[in-house]
């Protein structure tokens, strides 16, 4: 049933497909509802990487050394950790200098050098073109495996003129796709957004095909429905799978750090992840969608591989053929179709976006150079914009053929079934340049030059010539003896160093001489104006507010001259559009009154970069200027001035959040105060209050007696016994007031002795004798023996023994009163009490009695007291490292109560363990 | 002699040789004179006693002379009589208060005893 015909149509009607979301995607950006303006569909084009390499080709890998195809997946996965600093600045950077390719991107770098950007594209094409072969070879052998359904056999290569062979077919084909939408417009701000949708749309394609046939094998291998497939045993071939191993780590180290390059510097990677971007947002989500979409892409690799172990045990199939060939064997069609038209998904998606990307560079920075150095000599055509559309289209022809004459020659050649990682390697090269030139502003264009330059004849010494070798091409010896026949020089032990596979020896020596080099080089002399002011913008990337790349230009020209230009490959719509825009964003009305400063030449230079690449524009713009050179030194001073704008504008921002914060301290300092302002007015207030109510009785009984001089002798006698006593209330109050001020301003005298707690228990007890006599009260002492002995000033602990002692007679019933004072240990010290048999303090009064000027009527009568007393014991306990407190039961009486820290060399070891804590 | 022979004096306050010296200086004057030790007692007092004239404390314990003076004012039957305020608060404010309240003089401690005693006759002669 499926023969061809079907087969042709089927691919037809999947490339219409393609071309129809490419199509619709194209409109929708033309009506401004962009459909790539979304985060999942930016991750998804990224896994354009997921070639028919991936397809096709992880399952052969996993047949030979078993997890061995997972560092190529590990390693973009574990670099996608590093795109929120890498990937960003690579994006901005290239937003801002309107950067094409990655050859574009290190040219740029590097002072806007051709020379640069032209060794970066050969190495590209050199290292990429066999793995677009592999491509075509995946499509085409995918293409004769099908059509010999249901019979499962291996294409036999180059049975026929080339013309007729399915792959040469297939790249003309890809290369008019690509053609339709690689090449519309020059500008590549305009992005590819038909292609990048279609990219996405495969993306999507391809994982479906490929999860398809994985559930379909492991139901199998799980006996749930599923094709029959003979028993696992403990065969040989199997062992690498059923046994996986990381080892050597090396190699997964290598390979996964190959990888992790490759997925940001290989000329298609560079072009979805970076050109083709439309929002550095979308940055976010491919960190963790692209990973995933890796992880799920491989998760049914080893059931694939293990089915095609076991339904084809003798090895005439080959095993990067068992996605196809088991669907073929357990008779599917439709599976199998799903599965071809997956591998097509895979491999035309990279064919087309790497070969625009190819394209783009090699018309930019090969091909227009050289143009240009002859239109020196003689003026070019007007219409260039035409001319470089056609050198692209050409380019992307050339490539595609390239790919199909490789393909044609290697055939079943190692060259070409080994390139994927050899290719990977080439590609890492850039890696140094790169990633040295957005965090290093060091390094020179020579330095860039060697350091690709070594590492690139490193590659071809050490993996492309032993791959040539190993095809037949040139004598196996040279494998093993290397040049001239030094075993040092052995192309796969360089030095000696044997032990790892290929590919790892080759990416350890390749790196480390491109490092090398390119440390060296750069060392050998400072950056020049045109590098520094590069690497200004480049290294700086990251910061938003980094200047947006001053232009650094000095010279005279007209802005006709420059329209001109940029018309000659813009056409004149499309520029006046672009000037006119740009002279809006300058606050002026039309493009004509722009002046040819600095900013608008630097303009037309970025415009022009889009089209021809940035050294191709330096090159052009300078044609039609006349620059007068500017001189490291002032590069360096208006780099360092806009390095010193940034680190002043960064000081004040410091200095404006130190000013906030100052100001937020004054505030709340302020409102302290106020506090504190109110609390001295409202002592003052009580204090005066307090002063007035003695002063009021002394002063009317003094005019009293005045006035009066016939008052009887008793009343005389009593009206003075009141003049004396609140006579000496005013001066109690008075020296309490002192006092309090005196201890809460920090003045007071402390002494610190050991204080013997019965001691100055008798001492307060004979103080107060006459005042606790004269109210009827008596006072009872229950203290333990030995002594109780704790730090302290003595006179102070009195007086608070003695305001204990005052306040409770006061309140205890006169005539009645009962005082009692009782001394015990407690976990903090030791502890007195002093307790009342009068009216007690209710519970809301217990903390407010130790406030100033807090008197409580304690069974409705006035006491004589300051209102001074407790407050101030209460600050001698708490100087003194103890606490003071008041306990009560309404109507039995109140109990006051204080602790002190014992004395170290106190016997307070003689206590009790039990005693229980009365709090 | 004079029309205040014999009118009805309330003293509410706290302090008691405060209390002394008041009493003496009105029953100097040949007034009846009472006692009330707080602001409760005092109001109880204004209504059982109903004096001419209360000499009113104001910081006192249970019930102050501001709350005893609203009380007192807003009672209709309670209108006639005089309420001289007293206090160790120096304030204008509180003299203010107490003037708006309906006081019909205000004091400060300490008082000269002439200008009370001078203050309680005028009030009385104003009938």
């Amino acid at each position: 049933m499926i023969n061809g015909p079907l087969i042709i149509g089927i691919s037809f009607t999947y490339l219409g497909l393609l071309f129809a979301v490419a199509y619709w995607a194209d409109r929708r950006a033309e009506q401004g509802r962009s459909v790539i303006a979304r985060p999942t569909i930016y991750a998804l084009s990224l896994a354009v990487y997921c070639t028919a390499w991936t397809f096709y080709g992880s399952v052969g890998r996993a047949t030979q050394n078993g997890l061995g195809f997972l560092p190529i997946y590990l390693g973009p996965t574990l670099m996608a950790f590093l795109w929120g600093s890498l990937l960003l600045k690579m994006v901005r950077v290239s937003k801002s200098e309107r950067i094409t390719s990655i050859a574009d991107f290190i040219a740029s770098r590097y002072g806007k050098s051709q020379v640069l950007g032209g060794l970066v594209t050969v190495i590209a094409v050199i290292g990429v073109v066999p793995y677009i072969a592999l491509q075509l070879k995946a499509i085409a052998w995918s293409f004769t495996i099908l059509s010999h359904y249901p019979e499962v056999r291996m294409p036999v290569h180059g049975d026929g003129p080339f013309w007729a062979d399915t792959a040469f077919v297939v790249a003309l084909l890809l290369a008019a796709f690509t053609i339709l939408f690689g090449t519309r417009h020059l500008d590549a701000s305009e992005r590819h957004e038909g292609l990048v949708a279609a990219i996405a749309f495969e993306s999507i394609v391809k994982l479906v095909a490929f999860l398809a046939m994985g559930l379909f094998i492991a139901f199998g291998l799980l006996g749930l429905g599923g094709p029959e497939l003979p028993p696992i045993e403990d065969s040989p071939l199997l062992l690498p799978l059923l046994e996986p191993g990381i080892s050597p780590f090396a190699d997964w180290f290598a390979i996964s750090l190959l990888a992790g390059l490759a997925v940001m510097l290989l000329p298609r990677q560079f072009q979805v992840a970076v050109v083709e971007n439309s929002d550095e947002r979308h940055l976010r989500r491919a960190i963790w969608l692209f990973p995933l979409y890796l992880l799920l892409i491989n998760l049914f690799v080893v059931p694939i591989a293990i089915a095609g172990l076991l339904t084809f045990p003798d090895g005439t199939v080959n095993a990067d053929t068992f996605m196809l060939t088991l669907p073929i064997a357990f008779e599917q069609p439709w599976l199998a179709l799903l599965v071809y038209i997956g591998g097509l998904s895979a491999a035309t998606g990279m064919v087309i976006v790497e070969t625009i990307a190819l394209s783009t560079m090699v018309s930019n920075d090969l091909v227009l150079p050289a143009l240009l150095r002859r239109w020196r000599r003689r003026p070019p055509a007007a219409d260039l914009g035409r001319l470089l559309l056609t050198i692209r289209r050409g380019a992307i022809v050339v490539i595609l053929l390239l790919g199909f004459l490789y393909y044609w020659l290697a055939g079943e050649a190692y060259a070409l079934v080994g390139i994927g990682l050899i290719s990977f390697v080439a590609v890492a090269q850039f890696a140094p340049a790169v990633i040295g030139g957005l965090y290093w502003r060091g390094g020179t264009r020579e330095g860039a030059l060697a350091g690709l330059s070594a590492g690139f004849l490193v590659w071809i010494y050490t993996l492309l010539l032993p791959s040539f070798a190993k095809s037949g091409w040139l004598p196996p010896a040279f494998m093993e003896s290397g040049l001239g026949g030094f075993d040092i020089l052995a192309p796969m032990a360089l030095f000696g160093l044997t032990g790892w596979n290929e590919i790892t020896h080759g990416l350890f020596w390749s790196l480390t001489a491109n490092i090398g080099a390119f440390l060296f080089v750069s060392s050998l002399r400072a950056p020049n104006a045109a590098e520094a002011s590069q690497a200004g913008i480049f290294v700086d990337a990251s910061r938003r507010t980094a200047l947006a790349s001053a232009p650094l230009w000095r010279g005279s020209a007209e802005i006709t001259e420059l329209m001109t230009l940029a018309e000659r490959f813009l056409g004149s719509a499309r520029t006046r559009a672009a000037f006119t825009q740009y002279a809006r964003v300058r606050g002026l009305d039309s493009p004509d009154t722009l002046p040819a400063d600095a900013e608008t030449v630097y303009f037309a230079e970025t415009l022009l970069s889009g089209a021809i690449g940035g050294a191709s524009a330096r090159v052009m713009v300078a044609s039609v200027t006349d620059e007068e050179p500017i001189g490291l030194d002032e590069v360096l001073n208006i780099l360092d001035e806009a390095s010193q704008i940034r680190a002043y504008s960064r000081q004040l921002e410091q200095k404006s959040r130190a000013l906030e914060a100052a100001t937020e301290e004054l505030r709340a300092a302020n409102i302290r105060l106020q506090d504190l302002d109110r609390m001295k007015d409202d002592f003052i207030s009580s204090v005066t209050h307090e002063l007035r109510t003695p002063l009021s009785s002394i002063r009317a009984f003094s005019e009293i007696l005045f006035d009066d001089p016939d008052i009887d002798g008793e009343q005389r006698r009593r009206f003075l016994g009141i003049l004396v006593s609140e006579t000496e209330r005013l001066s109690r109050l008075v020296n309490q007031v002192l006092d309090l001020a005196k201890i809460e301003s920090g003045h007071a005298d402390w002494r610190t002795e050991v204080v013997e707690l019965q001691t100055v228990i008798h001492q307060a007890v004979s103080a107060t004798e006459q005042y606790v006599e004269e109210r009827g009260s008596s006072v009872h002492l229950d203290l333990p023996d030995g002594s109780a002995m704790v730090w302290g000033d003595r006179d102070r602990i009195v007086q608070v023994l003695v305001n204990l002692l005052s306040n409770a007679a006061k309140f205890a019933p006169t005539g009645s009163g009962e005082v009692r004072v009782r001394l015990s240990p407690s976990p903090a010290g030791w502890r007195v009490c002093v307790e009342d048999n009068g009216y007690g303090i209710p519970e809301s009064d217990l903390e407010l009695i130790f406030e100033k000027f807090h008197q409580t009527a304690r069974g409705g009568a006035k006491p004589g007291g300051t209102g001074l007393g407790l407050p101030i014991s209460r600050r001698i306990i708490d100087n003194l490292g103890g606490r003071i407190w008041a306990e009560s039961a309404p109507g039995k009486g109140a109990t006051l109560c204080f602790e002190l820290p014992a004395h170290p060399g106190n016997p307070s070891d003689r206590r009790p363990d039990h005693e229980p804590d009365h709090e | 002699m004079s029309l205040t022979m014999n009118k009805r004096i309330l003293i509410v306050d706290d302090e008691p040789n405060i209390v002394i010296s008041l009493e003496f200086l009105m029953m100097r004057e040949g007034h009846e004179v009472r006692v009330a030790r707080d602001g409760e007692a005092g109001l109880a007092a204004v209504r059982t006693l109903r004096p001419d004239l209360v000499v009113l404390d104001v910081m006192m314990p249970k019930l102050d002379g501001f709350a005893v003076l609203e009380a007192v004012r807003s009672d209709p039957g309670l209108a006639g009589t005089r309420i001289l305020m007293l206090t160790a608060k120096g304030r204008e404010a509180e003299q203010s208060k107490g003037l708006a309240l309906g006081a019909d003089a205000y004091m400060s401690k300490p008082f000269s005893t002439r200008d009370l005693v001078d203050k309680v006759k005028e009030l009385l002669d104003r009938t």
